[in-house]
C-alpha cells in the first residue's frame, strides 16, 4: 500500500511542478488577428428594416427563397436568428421611446457572422475548415469539414447553423463576408452594396473605427458611447453603432478577452513539443522498471479483505 | 501468476440477452433513419444546441467510464501490484468496447460520418478537439493491441477455421505465435502509452468547453476543468471495475471477487478525495457557491452530482463495513459512476446555456433510443466476448453440476 501511494504522490507532485513551470514559462498567448482587415460598420440609427440586405444576401450566396417574401415586413413581428437558409436576418426592437407623433420608435438590428478577429470557431475547428483570412473574412471550407459542430459550440454569437436535414453531406452555414466578391471582384458584400440608407459601411476596420468615433462625437445625443465589436471578444470585423443600450437590442455583453485564449494557452503550455506526454512516459517507464518483480513476491503477504 | 482467466461458457441466449438484442435492434433502426433523414430527423439538436445526449453520454461519459482500463493497467503493470491482475482483463475489455462505442456514437453524431478520417490529414493544432481525436484514435488502437494476447491465448494451437478457410489454419496459427512472441517483448510500450494517452485526452475532454465561457454555467466553467476531468476519470476507474465485476459475477453466478475489489476501493478513497477537494476548493475560490440555492435546474443538477455522486459515496467508502459488503460496495461504486456520468452530462448538456437564443434542449426519443441501443450493443458484445474468450476469472472451486 505504502509504495504505491508514495509513488502516486511523487508522480502527482512532479506533474504539478512541471505543469506550473510550463505555465509560467510558456510564451504569452499571441493573437493571430490580421492587422488591418476589412469590416463593416452597421449604424442601427439609420436602419429602416427594409430587409433588402436579406434579399441581396440570399441572391448573392444562392440561398433558397424564403416561404414569406422579403417584402413581407410582418416577418419582423418575431425575433429571428440566422439559420441554414439565411445568413443574415433583421429584427425589430422597441425600447418604448416615442416620436413626435406618439409612435413607438423601432430599432432594427441586422444579424450575421461578426467575423471575429480571433474567431473561436476557427480555433476550435478540428480540421481547420474555418480560417481567418487576411481580408477579415472567417471562411468555411466544406471539403475539410467532418460535421462535429464544435464551431457552433464555440461561437459566442451563436451564428453557425447546420443543415441538420441532410443525411450525408450537411454543411455549416454562415455569412461568408462575400469573400469571393470582396477578394476577387473587388465588390462590396451584397448587403452593404444594396442598403438604401447606407446603414452598412464597408471599409478597413481602422477606418471604420475612426468613422464610428466621429459619428458619436458629432452627435452624442443620438448614440450610446459604445462601438459594439471594437473590443468584444478581442474585436470583430463587423461593428455596430446604436442609439439604444446594446443590451436592450439583443446584444450579448461579452468579455474583451478573445475566446480562444484560455484553451489555447493551456493546450500550448501542456503539449508544445509534446513535452508533457514524453516526460510522463519517461516517469512511468522508470516506475515500471523499478517495480518489476515486486508484486510476485508480495503476492502471499498481500490481499485479504481490508 | 496465481489467477487464471477462462471463457465463461454459459448459455449465451438468456432472456436478458434477448432484451439487450431487441434494444440494440431498435437503436440500429433509428441509426438507419438518421442516415436517411439526417440528424435533424431523429434528434432535437439545433443551431443553438449543437451537442446533446450523444456527446454527453455516448462520447464524454463513454470515455470517462472506460477509465478502468488505464487505471488498472497502471496499478498492476506499472506499479507492479500483480495482486490486482484478475481485474485487468475485464477492465481492458470494458475500455476497448467503451472506446469502440465512443467512435460508433461519434459516427452517428458527426454530420459527415464518412469524413471521420480527415483530422488525420488536416491538422489544427489549436483545436482541443483535434488533440482529443488523435489521442482517442491512438488509444483505441493501443487497446486493441493490448487485447491481442487474450486472442492468442485462446486460439494458439487450436485454430480451426470453417470450410474453405481451413486451408489458412496453419498460417493463422503461425501468425498468432509470432504476435504472441513479439507482443510479449514490447507490450510495456503500449501499456505506458495507454496511460499517457489516457491522461492526455481525459483532461483535454474537459478543456473542450473552455472556449465557451459565456455558455457554460459558472458552476462548471473553470480553468480547472481539464484537471477535474482527469482526476474524476482516474477516480472513477476502480468503482467502474467494481460496478462491472459485480454485475457480471451476479448475472453469470461467478465468484464475487470481493477479496480483490475491497482493497481496490481503498485507493478510491484517496483518488475520489482529491477530486472532491479540487471540486469544492474550486467552488470556494471562484465564489460560485452563491448559485447553490437559486433553485435552477443547473444548480440542482450540480448539487445532485456533487452530493450523491461524490460526497456521499466517498463517506460511505470510508467505512470498512461498506467496503467489505458486496451490496454496499456496489451501491457506493454505482453512485460514483453515476456521479461522473452526471458530471459529463452537466458539462456538455445541462450546464450549457446559450445566452442569446436561450434555447432549451431535451433529447428526442430517437436520440435516447440510439444511445440506449449503443449501450445495449456494447453489453451484448461484452457478454459474447466473455463467453468465448478468457477474460473473466475462472471460479476457484469447481461448480458441481
Amino acid at each position: 500500500m505504502g509504495i504505491s501511494r508514495r509513488n502516486f504522490l511523487k508522480i502527482l507532485t512532479a506533474a504539478g511542478t512541471a505543469t506550473a513551470t510550463a505555465t509560467a514559462s510558456a510564451h504569452a498567448w499571441q493573437s493571430r488577428a490580421p492587422s488591418d482587415p476589412y469590416g463593416c460598420l452597421v449604424d442601427l440609427t439609420r436602419c429602416i428594416g427594409c430587409r433588402k440586405c436579406e434579399q441581396a444576401c440570399a441572391e448573392v450566396n444562392g440561398l433558397p427563397q424564403p416561404e414569406r417574401s422579403f417584402e413581407d415586413l410582418t416577418v419582423l413581428d418575431e425575433k429571428r436568428r440566422p439559420d441554414e437558409s439565411s445568413f443574415t436576418v433583421v429584427n425589430r426592437y422597441v425600447s418604448g421611446e416615442i416620436d413626435e407623433r406618439d409612435q413607438l420608435v423601432p430599432t432594427f438590428v441586422k444579424l450575421q457572422c461578426m467575423h471575429c478577429q480571433d474567431p473561436a470557431c476557427a480555433s476550435a475547428c478540428i480540421v481547420g475548415a474555418l480560417t481567418k483570412e487576411d481580408n477579415g473574412a472567417v471562411r468555411y471550407d466544406v471539403s475539410k469539414c467532418i460535421g462535429c459542430r464544435y464551431c457552433m459550440v464555440a461561437c459566442p454569437f451563436e451564428i453557425p447553423a447546420y443543415e441538420y436535414h441532410d443525411p450525408i453531406t450537411p454543411r455549416v452555414m454562415k455569412c461568408t463576408f462575400c469573400y469571393e466578391r470582396v477578394a476577387k471582384d473587388g465588390k462590396l458584400p451584397g448587403c452593404a452594396e444594396i442598403c438604401p440608407v447606407e446603414a452598412i459601411t464597408f471599409g478597413r476596420r481602422s477606418t471604420l473605427l475612426k468613422l464610428a468615433k466621429a459619428r458619436i462625437k458629432k452627435d452624442p445625443g443620438n448614440y450610446v458611447d459604445h462601438i459594439y465589436g471594437e473590443n468584444e471578444v478581442g474585436g470583430t470585423c463587423w461593428m455596430y453603432l446604436a442609439g439604444q443600450p446594446f443590451e436592450k437590442l439583443g446584444f450579448n455583453p461579452l468579455p474583451v478577452k478573445p475566446m480562444p485564449q484560455l484553451a489555447e494557452s493551456i493546450q500550448h503550455s501542456l503539449f508544445s513539443y509534446l513535452w508533457s506526454p514524453i516526460v510522463l512516459f519517461g516517469m512511468l517507464s522508470g516506475i515500471m522498471w523499478s517495480s518489476r518483480g515486486k508484486g510476485e513476491r508480495d503476492d502471499n503477504t498481500k490481499g485479504g479483505a481490508r | 501468476m496465481s489467477h487464471q482467466a477462462a471463457p465463461v461458457n454459459n448459455r449465451f441466449w438468456t432472456p436478458g440477452v434477448v432484451v439487450l438484442g431487441l434494444l440494440a435492434a431498435v437503436g440500429l433502426a433509428i441509426i438507419v433513419a438518421r442516415y436517411i433523414g439526417g440528424i435533424g430527423y431523429v434528434s432535437n439538436l439545433t443551431t443553438a444546441r449543437p451537442w446533446g445526449l450523444w456527446i454527453g453520454v455516448d462520447v464524454a461519459s463513454g470515455v470517462a467510464l472506460a477509465a478502468g482500463g488505464f487505471t488498472t493497467a497502471f496499478l498492476a503493470h506499472i506499479l507492479g501490484r500483480h495482486y490486482y491482475e484478475p481485474v485487468i482483463r475485464p477492465a481492458l475489455l470494458t475500455a476497448m468496447l467503451g472506446y469502440t462505442f465512443v467512435v460508433l456514437g461519434l459516427l452517428v453524431d458527426i454530420g459527415r460520418s464518412w469524413a471521420i478520417w480527415k483530422p488525420m490529414l488536416h491538422w489544427n493544432p489549436t483545436s482541443v478537439l483535434f488533440e482529443v481525436a488523435m489521442c482517442v484514435m491512438f488509444y483505441l488502437n493501443v487497446l486493441y493491441i493490448e487485447f491481442i494476447p487474450i486472442l492468442t491465448e485462446r486460439f494458439k494451437g487450436r485454430v480451426n477455421l470453417p470450410g474453405v478457410l481451413s486451408a489458412l489454419n496453419s498460417g493463422v496459427d503461425r501468425l498468432l505465435h509470432l504476435a504472441d512472441n513479439i507482443l510479449d517483448k514490447i507490450m510495456w510500450v503500449f501499456i505506458i502509452a495507454g496511460v499517457v494517452l489516457s491522461c492526455m485526452h481525459q483532461s483535454s475532454l474537459g478543456s473542450l468547453m473552455l472556449i465557451a465561457p459565456t455558455k457554460l454555467h459558472p458552476l462548471w466553467y473553470t480553468p480547472l476543468l481539464p484537471l477535474l476531468f482527469l482526476t474524476s476519470a482516474i477516480a472513477v476507474g476502480y468503482p467502474m471495475v467494481v460496478f462491472e465485476a459485480t454485475v457480471a459475477t451476479t448475472s453469470l453466478k461467478l465468484d464475487s471477487e470481493m477479496k480483490i475489489l475491497t482493497p481496490l476501493t481503498r485507493f478510491t478513497i484517496f483518488l475520489l478525495g482529491i477530486y472532491l477537494a479540487l471540486k469544492l476548493g474550486d467552488m470556494v475560490v471562484r465564489g460560485t457557491y452563491v448559485y447553490l440555492l437559486d433553485g435552477t435546474a443547473q444548480t440542482n443538477a450540480f448539487l445532485i452530482e456533487v452530493i450523491f455522486g461524490v460526497l456521499v459515496p466517498w463517506l460511505m467508502l470510508l467505512v470498512p463495513t461498506v467496503r467489505q459488503s458486496r451490496r454496499w460496495l456496489f451501491t457506493a461504486c454505482t453512485m460514483i459512476v453515476g456521479g461522473v456520468l452526471l458530471n459529463r452530462l452537466n458539462v456538455f448538456v445541462v450546464g450549457y446555456r446559450p445566452p442569446i437564443s436561450a434555447a432549451n434542449y431535451f433529447p428526442s426519443m430517437g436520440e435516447i433510443m440510439i444511445t440506449v441501443g449503443l449501450i445495449a450493443g456494447l453489453m451484448l458484445l461484452y457478454r459474447f466476448l466473455i463467453t468465448y474468450l478468457p477474460v473473466l476469472n475462472k471460479p476457484e472451486k469447481e461448480v458441481t453440476a
